[in-house]
């Protein structure tokens, strides 16, 4: 079993009228099946209303299945005794930075974590400096948060994850607040993250230039899983993408355009240099 | 009819620690109807800037005429300016507080001292404007979707009768769709309505599809000011400053640095493609 494995999840969202009847219900997440692996980078898309941010909310048990199970790190989530130890093993980071800073100053912020497990002042410290560091913001850590950009806080937001030593980190659109400087920086933080500490990473984004680093794409819609596979896979579907409301990368959407004219390119190209190789070959 | 600003500066803090200096000799002039996009990253001055086209800040020096007249002139009537030049600040949605969408968008046009009648006219107007559907107008505004209440919150402004609707990044968070609802209801009003818009933004793949003229800030001055094709021939600049162009852009330099025959100065997907078929000779 995988580090986070769904079967059949699935979450109804319920509305009661002013006299406490069922006036409607919706569900958000509808049967979806999911098996990460431990160290994977799984990028999940899907336009606002799809279920992506639902379903990521059971990652680390802050919503629980209506049907259906969740395990996080072979737990299942509605295991009331070891809520503490699937919220330690899969933390969460939110797209508002401003919402989830809560210290006065950058250290004592990421070290609120540890210290509220009850982990040893020292201990805590060490954690401290390894999280900023591998964040990028050790420099910054007798600043104020509020001092700092879009991007540094949600890298302090990243580092104070960090602190509890998860197994597998969650963010939920990271990026929607920020600047295209700031949007680079969590990026990067991330994938240097998975890639060098191996901890599994869920990043749930509209952006589709966000998801080409990752492993493995999965699309949402209407509550269900609809597509998944390689990034390149993925992109190779332009517009079954466009229909589900997503955008493909300018370079992908400019591939596609140009194979349409006729032009013998691969599917689903990702970057300009293989768009610019594979033309060189044409000219 | 115009905005024409003068040698605009404004000092934050002025003589204290914490001065700083956030708009320095800024001059441009905006022509009645232009649809301009505004670029700076986080500080570059431009939300200080366009506080400054509705009076909400006061420079430390410099002029602003709207329409000819110096707004700073004794006795200039400031309300009406605030009526005339619309802003919409980042996350309007923020903003709606009514019970029902009509009555959010009417709270402007009421202000202004028109009767209910006056109001709802110029409401439903707007709403109409920013393609919000009728049966969502006795809904709270509350119950709508992020876009959706995006739009009613741009209504309200337009209720107003703005000449100049500035928008502060006003498709921040929102996923592609809600961004193409926003950003394509821009266009057909600043078709229909001759209205001049100003929309501030990161984006730079938006504002090259939509906008005739970019103007880029930068540390609190205007560091470029022209057509997007023009501003994106300066992609090397631009990074230095920490932005970048269009991802077609940078393709088709590529492409001219490897020996290709090629128009550069494409900025969108379409251009793009006639660019490269031409340069490969292919007819279209």
């Amino acid at each position: 079993m995988g580090i986070i494995k769904a079967d059949q999840l699935v979450y109804e969202y319920k509305k009661y009228n002013e006299e406490g009847d069922l006036d409607s219900s919706v569900k958000a997440v509808d049967g979806v099946e999911l098996d990460v692996k431990a160290g994977e980078f799984i990028a999940i898309l899907g336009h606002n209303g799809s279920g992506k941010s639902t379903l990521a909310k059971h990652i680390n048990a802050i919503l629980l299945p209506t049907e259906g199970t969740i395990f996080v790190d072979g737990i299942d989530t509605r295991n009331d005794e070891q809520i503490w130890k699937i919220r330690q093993s899969a933390g969460m980071v939110f797209q508002n930075p401003d919402n989830q800073i809560i210290g006065t100053v950058v250290e004592e912020d990421v070290g609120f974590g540890p210290e509220n497990i009850g982990i040893p002042t020292r201990k805590i410290w060490e954690r401290v400096d390894e999280g900023l560091k591998a964040v990028g913001m050790l420099g910054y850590r007798k600043h104020s948060p509020n001092k700092l950009s879009g991007g540094q806080k949600q890298r302090v937001a990243i580092a104070g994850v960090l602190a509890m030593r998860p197994k597998c980190i969650v963010l939920d659109e990271p990026t929607a607040m920020l600047d295209p400087k700031g949007r680079k920086e969590v990026i990067t933080t991330i994938k240097t993250l998975n890639e060098e500490e191996q901890i599994t990473a869920i990043l749930i984004t509209h952006y589709m230039d966000e998801v080409i680093y990752a492993d493995k794409a999965i699309v949402m819609d209407n509550g269900k899983i609809v597509m998944q596979g390689t990034p390149r896979e993925i992109f190779a579907h332009v517009e079954e993408l466009k229909e589900i409301g997503l955008d493909v990368p300018q370079v992908t959407m400019l591939a596609y355009e140009l194979k349409k004219a006729g032009l013998s390119l691969s599917d689903g190209i990702l970057t300009n240099d293989e768009l610019v190789n594979e033309l060189c070959q044409l000219k | 009819m115009s905005i024409k600003i003068e040698n605009l500066n404004y000092i934050y803090s002025p003589e204290t620690a914490y001065e700083m200096h956030a708009l320095k000799d800024i001059n441009i002039e905006i022509l009645k109807g232009q649809f301009v996009g505004l670029i700076g990253h986080t500080g570059s001055g431009k939300s200080t800037l366009i506080q400054h086209l509705n009076a909400l800040l006061k420079p430390s020096s410099g002029v602003i005429y709207f329409n000819g007249k110096n707004i700073y002139e004794a006795g200039y009537d400031m309300k009406q300016l605030r009526s005339n030049v619309g802003l919409v600040f980042q996350y309007p949605e923020h903003q709606l507080f009514e019970i029902t969408v009509l009555k959010d968008v009417c709270f402007g046009p009421k202000n202004q001292g028109l009767s209910d009648e006056e109001a709802v006219t110029k409401a439903k107007k707007a709403l109409e404007m920013v393609g919000l559907a009728e049966h969502l107008y006795a809904q709270s505004p509350f119950d709508l979707s992020g876009g959706q209440k995006r739009r009613v919150a741009i209504a309200g402004v337009l209720a107003m009768d703005p000449e100049v609707l500035i928008l502060d990044e006003p498709t921040a968070g929102l996923d592609p769709r809600g961004r193409n609802e926003i950003l394509g209801q821009l266009i057909q009003l600043h078709r229909k309505s001759n209205i001049t818009i100003i929309l501030v933004s990161h984006s730079m793949e938006d504002i090259a599809k939509y906008v005739e003229r970019i103007i880029v800030m930068n540390e609190g001055e205007v560091k470029l000011d022209g057509k997007p094709a023009d501003i994106f021939a300066h992609y090397k600049e631009l990074e230095k400053i920490n932005h970048a162009a269009p991802q077609v852009t940078y393709i088709l330099h590529a492409l001219e640095e490897r020996g290709f025959y090629i128009d550069t100065s494409a900025i969108t997907v379409e251009e793009g493609k006639v660019a490269i078929l031409n340069a490969l000779g292919k007819r279209i």
